[in-house]
C-alpha cells in the first residue's frame, strides 16, 4: 500500500470516527455510530500494518498483540456488570494511558530517526509531555479504578500542604524538561527521563486520591479527556495527522463532560480537581446551625406500595444506592406494574447521579426501561408538581433542597431535582447518614416526605410483593 | 392503665360531620386507646355503628355516657353548656373551641377543670404542625364545595365547549382571597373548565395562584399585606379605593364570585357592595364563604341562599358539613396525629407536654386553668421577609442536551481572544512548518470534536464514554509504526527493546479497542423505546 493510500485511509477513518460520536447524539442512531468507530478503527489499523511505515517481518508480532489483547478485552466486555461500568471505563482510561508511555520511551530510544534544530527540540519536547500526560492518566485512572471498585476508600486523602506538593513537582518536571531537552548524548536524557515520569505517576496518584467519591463523575470524564490528550501527544511525537485528530476529538469530548458534570454540581472545575468535597474552609461545620425543623416520617413497603397504586403521576429518581443494591430490575418491574395500572411513570435523572456521567441510563436500559420516559433533570424539574409521588432511590445530594434554600450549604447553587415540590416524596435509604457531600438533607424532615428505611433491592422487592397482593 | 377515647354525637343543628371514623378508630386503638362511640354518632356522615364495632369500637347508647364515662372526648363543635356539665374532672376534649369568640364556654369548662386542646388554636406556622391543621382541612373542603355550589346555582357549563348546537364560552370564576380555601376553588374551578382569576392582598402568593393553573389579577397600588402568620391584614384606604375599582371591573366581567377573604378577629371585609352585584350579569353566582364573618358581600344573609338583582348569593356558613364524609376524614386523620404527638409511647395513656410549641398553642385550659392565649411562638420570619430567598439557579432554555450555554461577556471574550493572538504569535514564530501542519490539524479537530459532542443526548453520556475510551486505543498506531519500520541500511536502533515495549503497547490497546466497541456495543443494543 502507497503512502498516499495510506493518508486517504487515515482520513476515511478520521470521519468514521466523527461520524460515530456524531452517531450519539439519539439513542436511534447511537448503534450505527458505534459500528462507525469500528469500522474506522479497522481501517486505520490495516491500512497501518500495510502502509509504508511497517515491514511484514512485524507481523507475527502484530498478530500476536492484538490476539492476547483482544481476547481478554473482548473477555472483559462480555462478563463486565453494568453496575461496574465506571471501573471498567477508568480501568481503560489507565491502559491507554500506560500504551502512551510506552510508546514515548520506544521513540525515545529510537534512533532510527534523526531530527535537528528545532524539529529535534520540538520533537523530544513532544515525548516528554506525551509520556508526561500518559503517566498522570495511567496513575490517576489506576487510582480511580481502585475507588470505584471499592479497593481503595472513597474519601478524599488529603496530605497537608498538598498544593504545594503539586506546585514543587511541576517545578522539577519543567526544570528537568529542560535538561532533557538540552541533552548533549544520546543517553543523557534517560535520567530527567525517568524522573518526570515517576513525578507524573505520582502526580497522577496524589490528584485522584484527594478528589471524594461523589466527585467521581468528574475525575472519569476528566481520564477520559486526559486518555485522548496523550494519544494526540504521541501523534505529534510521530507525526501523525490520525493520531493527533482522533486524540483531539477524545480530548475534547471528555474535557466537555468535565465541564457538564462539574455544572451540574454548581462547582468549579478546578476546585474539583484540588480536593475533595467540602474542605474549603469549614463549611460543613457553618451549615450545623441552620439544623432541619421537623420530623422523619417512616413508612412501610406496604405504605408504599399504596402511595404508589393511588399516585396517578410518579417520578423515579435513581441514585448511586440503586446502582449499588442492583435494584435497576425491580425498579424495571415495578414501573412496568404500575404504567399497565395506567400510572405515568417517569424517571428523573440527575446529571451527576451514579459514578459516571450517564451512569443511570445504562443501568436502566440494561433493567429495559425505555428511554422516551427517562427525562433529564431540566426536562423534569418543572413537573415536580403535578406528581403525586416522587421516589428517590439512593441518592441524597442531589434532591437536597438546602441547595436552594440554605446559602451557607456547601452545596448551595447546586442544581437539584426539585422532589419536595411533588405531593408526597418517598426517600429510600439505609439509614439517615448524609450524602458524601456530608450534608444533613431538610429533605427528610418535611411533611411531605416519607422515608423508607432498608436495602434498596429488598425495599423495593417487599414493595412490589405488595402491589400485586 | 389506658384511657377511653369517647366520640360523642354533633348536638348543632344541621351538623352533620362526626370526630372519628373507622378507619381511624383502628389506629387509635393501635395507639393503646379503647374507643366508645355514641350510637348514631357517624348516621350523617354515613359511618354507621357497625363500622365502628367492626372497627374495635364500642357502641355506647347515651351521650351522657360518653361525656361522663370517657377520659379524652373528641369534638368538631364546641360542647353545649349542658354536655360540659356532663363532663368530669380531668377529662381532655378536643375539639373547634375558638376561645376568643366563646368566653362563657371557656369559663365553664375552666370551672369543670378539664384540660381543653382546641384544634382552631393550632400554631398553623409550625411545619410540624401541618398535619394536624384540622382548619386548613376544613378549608380546603370549603373551598371545593363553594365550587360545587356555584355550579349548582350557576345555569350553564363551566367549560366552554364547541358543539352542534352552537359555541358555548367556558364560565368566568373569580376568587377573592387566594388561601386555602381560595385556592382550593381555584383548583376545582379550573377543573370543571371554567376561564378563573383571583386576587389576594399579599402578593407572594401569585406564585400559587398560577401554579393552580389561574390567573393573577393585581390590584393596581402598592402596598404589602402580609399580616404575619400567614395571614391578611387590614390595608390602608389608598389600597382599598384601588381595589374596589379591581372587584368592580371583575364583577361586570365574570359569572361567578367566591369571596373569601377573613382578616383574624375583625369582621370580614367589604368587598363587594351592592352596587358592582348589580352590575353583573342576571343569573351571576356569589358565593360568600365569609358568611359567618358578616360576609364579603354587602348583601350577604349568612346561613341562606338569596337572588338579589337577579343575582344568587349563597350565604352558607357550613361548607364542610355539606361534604360530611370528607371533612369527617379529614378532621378524624387531624386528631390521630395529634393524639401520637399526646402519646408518643403508644401506651394508652396521653402527655399534653407544654414544653411542646404546637401542644401548647392548641392547649387552651390546663386542667382547669385557662392557658389561652398563648405566649408569642418564637418562629422564624415568614418566608417573604427574606431580602432574598434562595437564588434561584438559572433555568437552562435549551430543548435538548445542553447546548453551548450563554454567550460569553464581551470583555471575557475578548481575553480569550488576546490570548489566543499571543499562544499562537509565539507557536508561529519558533515552530517549523512540519509541526504547523500537525498544529492546524489538532486545533480543527478540537473545535469538531467540541461541536460533535455537544450534541451527545446526557443519557448516551457512558457510552459515550466507553466509544471515546475504544478510540482513543488509536494510539495502537504509534505501536504499530514502532513494531517493524522499513530501516535504511546501516541504521542502528535497539530494536528489541523498542519490539518488546511497541509488543506490550500493542497488546494493551488491544485490550481496549476490542473492549471499548464490544461494551459500547452491548450497553447500546440495552437502549430501547
Amino acid at each position: 500500500m502507497s503512502a498516499s493510500l495510506a493518508t486517504v485511509s487515515y482520513i476515511g477513518a478520521t470521519i468514521l470516527f466523527i461520524l460515530s460520536l456524531g452517531g450519539l447524539s439519539n439513542p436511534e442512531t447511537s448503534r450505527r455510530g458505534n459500528v462507525y468507530g469500528i469500522v474506522g478503527m479497522t481501517i486505520a489499523v490495516l491500512a497501518t500494518v500495510f502502509g509504508p511505515r511497517v515491514t511484514m517481518g512485524g507481523l507475527p508480532l502484530i498478530i500476536g498483540a492484538m490476539a492476547i489483547g483482544g481476547s481478554v478485552g473482548l473477555y472483559a466486555a462480555k462478563k463486565v456488570q453494568m453496575t461496574q461500568m465506571p471501573e471498567l471505563v477508568a480501568l481503560m482510561h489507565s491502559l491507554v494511558g500506560f500504551a502512551a508511555c510506552v510508546v514515548g520511551f520506544a521513540s525515545y530510544i529510537d534512533t532510527s530517526i534523526v531530527f535537528t534544530g528545532a524539529e529535534k527540540t520540538i520533537h523530544e519536547a513532544e515525548i516528554y509531555i506525551g509520556i508526561l500526560i500518559g503517566a498522570v492518566t495511567f496513575s490517576g485512572s489506576v487510582i480511580a479504578f481502585g475507588k470505584l471498585s471499592g479497593k481503595i476508600n472513597g474519601k478524599p486523602v488529603l496530605l497537608p500542604a498538598r498544593h504545594w506538593i503539586n506546585l514543587a513537582g511541576l517545578l522539577i518536571v519543567i526544570y528537568f524538561g529542560h535538561v532533557f531537552l538540552n541533552a548533549e548524548t544520546a543517553g543523557g536524557g534517560t535520567f530527567p527521563l525517568i524522573v518526570m515520569t515517576l513525578i507524573s505517576l505520582a502526580f497522577g496518584v496524589h490528584m485522584v486520591m484527594a478528589i471524594g467519591g461523589a466527585d467521581m463523575p468528574v475525575v472519569v470524564s476528566m481520564l477520559n479527556s486526559y486518555s485522548g490528550w496523550a494519544a494526540a501527544a504521541t501523534g505529534f511525537m510521530l507525526s501523525n495527522d490520525l493520531l493527533i485528530v482522533t486524540g483531539a476529538l477524545v480530548g475534547s469530548s471528555g474535557a466537555i463532560l468535565s465541564y457538564i458534570m462539574c455544572r451540574a454540581m454548581n462547582r468549579n472545575f478546578v476546585s474539583v480537581i484540588a480536593g475533595g468535597f467540602g474542605t474549603g474552609g469549614g463549611q460543613v461545620a457553618k451549615s450545623d446551625g441552620a439544623q432541619p425543623a421537623g420530623e422523619v416520617v417512616p413508612v412501610s413497603a406496604v405504605e408504599t406500595a399504596e402511595l404508589l397504586r393511588e399516585a396517578k403521576n410518579v417520578i423515579i429518581i435513581p441514585g448511586y444506592g440503586m446502582a449499588v443494591a442492583q435494584a435497576q430490575h425491580t425498579v424495571y418491574e415495578i414501573t412496568k406494574f404500575l404504567r399497565e395500572k395506567g400510572v405515568n411513570v417517569r424517571f428523573g435523572i440527575h446529571p451527576v447521579a451514579g459514578r459516571m456521567p450517564g451512569h443511570m441510563n445504562v443501568l436502566l436500559a440494561e433493567a429495559k426501561v425505555p428511554y422516551d420516559i427517562v427525562m433529564e433533570m431540566d426536562e423534569i424539574n418543572d413537573d415536580f408538581p403535578a406528581t403525586d409521588v416522587a421516589m428517590v432511590i439512593g441518592a441524597n445530594d442531589i434532591v437536597n433542597p438546602a441547595a436552594q434554600e440554605d446559602p451557607n450549604s456547601p452545596i448551595a447553587g447546586m442544581p437539584v431535582l426539585e422532589v419536595w415540590k411533588a405531593k408526597t416524596s418517598i426517600v429510600m435509604k439505609r439509614s439517615m447518614a448524609s450524602g458524601y457531600a456530608g450534608v444533613d438533607n431538610p429533605l427528610f424532615y418535611k411533611d411531605n416526605n416519607r422515608m423508607l428505611f432498608g436495602d434498596a433491592k429488598k425495599m423495593l422487592d417487599e414493595v412490589l410483593v405488595a402491589l400485586h397482593a | 392503665m389506658a384511657l377511653t377515647i369517647g366520640i360523642a354525637r354533633e348536638t348543632y343543628a344541621g351538623e352533620k360531620r362526626v370526630a372519628t371514623v373507622p378507619e381511624v378508630v383502628e389506629k387509635l386503638i393501635k395507639l393503646g386507646f379503647s374507643v366508645s362511640v355514641e350510637s348514631g354518632a357517624g348516621d350523617g356522615a354515613n359511618f354507621f355503628d357497625e363500622a365502628y364495632t367492626a372497627a374495635g369500637a364500642k357502641i355506647v347508647g347515651s351521650a351522657a355516657e360518653i361525656w361522663s364515662g370517657s377520659d379524652i372526648v373528641f369534638r368538631v363543635r364546641a360542647p353545649s353548656p349542658d354536655e360540659v356539665a356532663q363532663m368530669k374532672e380531668g377529662t381532655t376534649l378536643i375539639s373547634f373551641i375558638w376561645p376568643a369568640q366563646n368566653p362563657e364556654l371557656m369559663q365553664q369548662l375552666a370551672a369543670r377543670k378539664v384540660t381543653v386542646l382546641a384544634m382552631d388554636s393550632l400554631p398553623r406556622l409550625l411545619s410540624r404542625a401541618q398535619k394536624m391543621d384540622a382548619l386548613t382541612s376544613m378549608a380546603g373542603i370549603t373551598g371545593y364545595r363553594a365550587v360545587i355550589e356555584a355550579a349548582n346555582q350557576f345555569g350553564r357549563f363551566f367549560n366552554g365547549q364547541v358543539t352542534a348546537a352552537g359555541k358555548i364560552p367556558p364560565a368566568k370564576v373569580f376568587v377573592a382571597g387566594a388561601g386555602v380555601a381560595g385556592l382550593a376553588a381555584l383548583g376545582t374551578a379550573v377543573g370543571l373548565g371554567a376561564i378563573v382569576r383571583a386576587n389576594d392582598t399579599r402578593p407572594e402568593v401569585a406564585d400559587q395562584v398560577k401554579s393552580m393553573g389561574a390567573e393573577f389579577v393585581k390590584v393596581d397600588y402598592e402596598e404589602e399585606g402580609s399580616g404575619g402568620g400567614g395571614y391578611a391584614k387590614v390595608m390602608s384606604e389608598g389600597f382599598q379605593a384601588a381595589q374596589r375599582e379591581m372587584y368592580a371591573q371583575q364583577a361586570k366581567d365574570v359569572d361567578i364570585i367566591i369571596t373569601t377573604a377573613l382578616i383574624p378577629g375583625k369582621p370580614a371585609p367589604r368587598l363587594i357592595t351592592a352596587d358592582m352585584v348589580r352590575s353583573m350579569k342576571p343569573g351571576s353566582v356569589i358565593i360568600d364563604l365569609a358568611a359567618e364573618q358578616g360576609g364579603n358581600c354587602e348583601l350577604t344573609e349568612p346561613n341562606k341562599v338569596v337572588v338579589k338583582h337577579g343575582v344568587t348569593i349563597v350565604g352558607y356558613t357550613d361548607f364542610p358539613s355539606r361534604l360530611a364524609k370528607q371533612s369527617s376524614t379529614l378532621y378524624a386523620t387531624n386528631l390521630l396525629r395529634l393524639t401520637e404527638e399526646l402519646c408518643k409511647t403508644k401506651d394508652g395513656i396521653i402527655d399534653v407536654n407544654m414544653e411542646d410549641d404546637a401542644i401548647r398553642g392548641l392547649t387552651v385550659i390546663k386542667e382547669g386553668e385557662v392557658t389561652w392565649p398563648p405566649p408569642p411562638l418564637k418562629l422564624p420570619a415568614p418566608p417573604a421577609a427574606k431580602p432574598a430567598a434562595a437564588p434561584q439557579p438559572e433555568k437552562k432554555s435549551s430543548g435538548h442536551g445542553h447546548g453551548a450555554g450563554a454567550p460569553m461577556a464581551g470583555k471575557t471574550l475578548a481575553i480569550v481572544f488576546g490570548l489566543g493572538a499571543l499562544l499562537f504569535l509565539l507557536i508561529g514564530s519558533a515552530a517549523p512548518p512540519a509541526f504547523l501542519g500537525h498544529f492546524t490539524v489538532f486545533v480543527l479537530a478540537c473545535f469538531v470534536g467540541y461541536m460533535v459532542v455537544w450534541n451527545v443526548t446526557p443519557a448516551l453520556h457512558t457510552p459515550l464514554m466507553s466509544v471515546t475510551n475504544a478510540i482513543s486505543s488509536i494510539i495502537a498506531i504509534g505501536a504499530l509504526v514502532q513494531i517493524a519500520p522499513p530501516l535504511a541500511e546501516g541504521v542502528e536502533r535497539p530494536g528489541f527493546w523498542i519490539g518488546l515495549l511497541a509488543f506490550v503497547g500493542l497488546m494493551l490497546t488491544a485490550v481496549n479497542m476490542f473492549g471499548g466497541f464490544a461494551v459500547t456495543r452491548r450497553m447500546l443494543a440495552m437502549f430501547r423505546k
